[in-house]
């Protein structure tokens, strides 16, 4: 080991689900870092260190992002939407709702980011196929489900009728 | 009958006493409100003040003496909080009691290696600093002399006399084996019209690699000597009967508690090691101190599944198909360590003749350890190896005598009629049909169209094959199996516990000792309660997780083995059913009528024949809680009560290894398409059915969502997921780059279906399930040689088939077929 890198810090500026927030970072520190540790929002989850799982999905100015293949200081400036910013008022999403109707999570460690890949799904296409709701999470991974009840709460959030 | 989600007859537990209530119902999940919000609590979601981040230093090595560790450049870097090493482990704690009997027993393992290092990614010391990231670079800065010893990688060369020993103090890599053997062999083989050999097959390492990685956060207070253990470990009582007296304390100073889990599947139950030298290192430096383990750490080193060679097969059997038994050598890779082990070598006994009527079964279990990451239990632990052992050797019989696999399977599988059945080793099967759900799977694929989707698929250039996984998932296990492995152990039978009070408000609150990864248990709980207390499900309070301090805790607390559904409901069903005698006993001193003419129905204790006389749940709890003077003294009513729920379990036979090693059977068949590309292997599962029988299910939706969770990872297993080493003991697979988990685009179209048996000894008709028996892997395996069987006939020896092994077959069907041979008596 040559030695330790430099640490260097900046101050960022992110709006999160409606709340500003402004902390000065380590210029490494993780997007998803960030959010768990720094502002305390420990809805996202960390499931890998390569970017396969997808646990850690948010919306960024909203583009679908894995917050762990971010820096936090690449957000500066960014409206950020995560699974905390999904209810109104204590209301359930339609998604959120139907998650729970069709038993589409177990654990619930995937779920934040399943529901953000389907957030930004529903937003682009909000009929979906089944094949464009495969597609659509294909980045992320569950372990529970085998992934057949969160294609029909996806297809039933969009107000498509799902067999039973 | 093979419906998957309509809403089931209200069940019937007797015939004569239909019962309407919540039970059998798809009642929504209490957890999913926080879980889709987000608003879970998860281990690393807790933050304490001062708190250190731990990370440890992993071997890089296979196996190596370790000369030396210096820490001194580590603890000078800014942020360094403190460090832990193999010496001071040596000092401040004693060697993980051993489960096995001589030669593992003489293991010496603690939290990190001393003196030498036997795996890659074996943790050798630890750092602890201010960030996540500050303890990570700073581990590097820890500098370990490795003197590099050769590596053991392939179990089968464990015992060659040029082999490396692993442990010296055991003095051979064979660290138990157990001959077992029922029936008479030689009866069996006379008998016999044909002898079915089959050389070598192998059951590949793999694991569940829940989403969640392992960790603690870890509190020590000085003033009771006591730890505040926040993980994610999910068999407490088993982690605390390895702790304690490794740390010399007594397990009441170790206090676990979880909230949400982010699944488990068996690979949580063997983070104790970790789990010590957290609390060593938060005593030592005074502060809390957190371990999130990295993904790559959990594939290096966490709970892969026993990988196991099966060999030198031979089976008894008639033309007609009629299984009269085998024999064959099991050699178990146990990893580095045994840090659940010997138990898969008795484990698998539970389901020692499968679904079959065979009685005739020798079996010798050899473990031994290798350089590769220990083994732990994982989802199907040890039944999962021999039923693919089982169902690959049906189906190799059927292929080679030229027979149908479904009517070998219906005329060897044990009938409804003979239910309950005890096999060849004394387990009791308590109920099932499985041709009635073979059936059923048959009809939900189209099994009748066969031919022409044969046609089809050949139409397009694919090779169209179909096969079938019959398993089961035995549950509720009686710990005195451990004493085959082991006369000298202690342990027998089963427990679990569940606390259900009624508090000043009438708030119904229920503790459970369990460890719930996505099982919902506070959701089946509720019906439970609901139920018999003639109250709402929303009415009851289930505690979410588990906190060893809630006196809701015995020592095989946890969730592991297939047993809610019996154990933690059997003991939330006793503590309600008192809770509600002693309601009725207080209503009735206070309406001034006997306890028999008390009901309870829409929250309220009431006269049966006079519904104006009655009390709310609230005023009951208030008079015990809050105003409880001028009651008669001896009224022996708390509100508050504790059931422990113990199966019926005799210790079995050590001399014959006999006796009942599980309470109940769930059973599952499962039926597959495949299309193979001839030109390159690759394949597709193209239908798929499941049929699950688990008696009665309390909630349907969940039920289903188990067996659908179990077929995803069985098919993981049978096609991309491997814990594949080179000859060094690099693991080739350490991360969701290499080690292929399905995706949503890999599952095939799914249909589920279920039969209902209602097990005789259970007091609700459930059986314990979750686990599925890994049948998807049978099914996957005997599809492929279905569909290669015009080219060359190649045998599947393998329970892992990714593409390039597929692809061998076809190029090779030769060398596969050099496995088998077929040869009359």
């Amino acid at each position: 080991m040559a030695g330790i890198p430099v640490v260097t810090s900046q101050v960022v500026s992110v709006e999160v689900n409606g709340t500003t927030y402004e902390r000065e970072v380590e210029a490494r520190r993780l997007l998803i870092h960030f959010l768990r540790d720094d502002l305390d929002l420990t809805g996202s989850h960390v499931g890998c260190d390569t970017g396969n799982c997808g646990a850690c999905s948010v919306l960024l100015d909203g583009t679908l992002v894995k917050s762990c293949m971010l820096l936090a200081v690449q957000a500066d400036r960014a409206t950020i939407e995560t699974v905390e910013g999904l209810a109104e008022d204590e209301q359930l999403s339609p998604l959120q709702q139907a998650f729970s109707d069709h038993h589409a999570l177990q654990c619930g460690y995937c779920t934040p980011g399943m529901l953000m890949s389907a957030t930004a799904l529903l937003r682009e296409s909000p009929r979906p196929s089944d094949e464009e709701i495969t597609k659509a999470i294909q980045g992320n991974i569950c372990r529970c489900t085998g992934y057949w009840n969160i294609v029909k709460a996806v297809k039933a959030a969009s107000g498509q009728e799902v067999a039973e | 009958m093979s419906e998957t989600t309509t809403l089931p007859e209200p069940v019937v537990v007797e015939e004569a006493e239909p019962k309407r209530g919540y039970a059998g119902q798809n009642v929504p999940r209490k957890e999913d409100k926080r879980l889709v919000q987000g608003e879970g609590v998860f281990f690393d979601d807790v933050r304490r003040h001062n708190m250190g981040y731990v990370h440890f230093v992993r071997s890089p090595y296979a196996h190596a003496k370790i000369r030396s560790v210096d820490v001194s450049k580590a603890l000078e870097h800014p942020g360094v909080l403190g460090t832990l090493t193999g010496d001071e482990v040596a000092l401040l704690t004693d060697p993980f009691f051993q489960i096995s009997s001589p030669p593992g027993a003489h293991l010496k393992d603690y939290c990190l290696a001393v003196g030498r290092a036997r795996f890659v990614g074996e943790p050798v010391a630890a750092v602890v600093a201010t960030t996540r990231e500050t303890a990570r670079d700073a581990s590097e800065l820890v500098e370990v002399d490795y003197e590099p010893l050769p590596a053991l990688t392939d179990a089968r060369q464990a015992l060659a006399d040029d082999a490396p020993v692993l442990h010296d103090e055991a003095g051979t890599n064979l660290t138990w084996e157990g001959v077992y053997e029922w029936g008479d062999l030689d009866q069996a083989f006379d008998e016999a019209d044909r002898v079915v050999k089959i050389s070598e097959l192998h059951f590949d390492r793999f694991n569940s690699t829940p989403l969640e990685c392992n960790g603690a956060l870890v509190e020590f207070n000085r003033g009771t000597s006591q730890w505040t253990i926040i993980t994610n470990n999910q068999f407490p009582g088993f982690a605390a009967i390895m702790m304690g007296p490794a740390m010399r304390v007594g397990i009441d100073k170790l206090r676990f508690v979880t909230q949400d889990i982010g699944g488990g599947f068996g690979n949580k139950i063997t983070s104790h090691p970790q789990l010590v030298a957290c609390c060593l290192l938060a005593r030592k430096l005074n502060r809390p101190v957190q371990w999130t383990e990295w993904r790559t750490d959990f594939h290096l080193s966490m709970s892969h599944g026993n990988e196991r060679w099966f060999q030198d097969t031979e089976v008894a059997v008639k033309n007609d198909g009629t299984l009269l038994g085998f024999r064959t050598t099991a050699v178990d890779d146990a990893g580095a360590w045994l840090r659940y082990e010997p138990l898969g070598g008795v484990i698998w006994a539970q389901v020692t003749p499968g679904m079959y009527r065979w009685r005739h079964i020798r079996l010798d279990f050899k473990q031994v350890v290798t350089n590769k990451a220990p083994v732990s239990p994982n989802r199907g632990y040890s039944r999962m190896q021999h039923l693919w052992f089982t169902e690959r050797v049906i189906d190799i019989v059927a292929h080679e005598l030229g027979l149908d696999p479904v009517e070998v399977r219906k005329r060897n599988y044990i009938k409804a009629e003979e239910m309950p059945y005890e096999t060849p080793n004394g387990c009791v099967y308590d109920s099932g049909d499985y041709a009635k759900m073979l059936d059923t799977a048959l009809d939900l694929i189209g099994y009748d169209e066969l031919e022409s989707k044969r046609a089809d698929a050949e139409s397009r250039g694919r090779l169209l094959g179909v096969g079938i996984g019959s398993t089961l998932d035995s549950g509720t296990n009686n710990f005195g199996q451990s004493r085959l492995i082991n006369p000298e152990l202690q342990f027998s039978g089963n427990n679990e516990v569940a606390t259900v009070k009624l508090d000043i408000f009438g708030e119904i609150v229920v503790t459970l000792g369990t460890t719930p990864q996505g099982q919902s248990h506070e959701t089946t709980a509720s019906q439970v309660v609901a139920d018999i207390l003639g109250c709402s499900v929303d009415d009851v309070n289930v505690r979410a997780g588990h906190d060893s301090y809630w006196n809701s805790y015995a020592g095989f607390s946890g969730t592991y083995a297939s047993q809610f559904a019996v154990t933690g409901l059997g003991a939330v069903k006793g503590a309600t059913e008192m809770l509600a005698e002693q309601m009725k006993k207080l209503a009735s001193v206070v309406l001034g009528c006997a306890p028999e003419d008390i009901e309870l129905a829409e929250g309220q204790a009431r006269m049966r024949e006079n519904h104006e006389a009655a009390l709310p749940f609230m005023a009951l709890g208030a008079i015990i809680n809050a105003n409880n003077a001028g009651l008669p003294e001896d009224l022996d009513v708390t509100l508050n009560c504790r059931y422990v729920y113990r199966p019926p379990f005799d210790p079995p036979d050590v001399e014959r290894k006999y006796g009942n090693l599980t309470l109940t059977y769930a059973a599952q068949v499962h039926v597959a398409f495949v299309e193979v590309d001839p030109e390159t292997g690759v394949y597709e599962i193209v239908d798929y059915a499941a049929v699950d029988d688990c008696g009665v299910r309390i909630n349907p939706q969940i039920v289903e969502g188990q067996v659908m969770g179990a077929t995803a990872q069985a098919l993981g297993a049978a096609t991309h997921e491997t814990f594949t080493y080179d000859e060094d003991g690099n693991l080739l697979t350490p991360n969701f780059y290499d080690y292929h988990v399905p995706h949503a685009l890999d599952m095939p179209p799914l249909k589920t279906g279920y039969v209902e048996s209602a097990s005789p000894f259970t007091s609700m008709g459930t059986k314990g399930m979750g686990e599925g028996g890994g049948a998807g892997i049978h099914a996957v395996c005997a599809a492929l040689q279905d569909a290669l069987r015009s080219r060359g006939n190649p045998i599947v020896y393998d329970s892992s088939n990714p593409y390039h092994r597929v692809w061998e077959l076809l190029s090779d069907p030769a060398s596969s077929r050099r496995r088998v041979s077929v040869e009359p008596r």
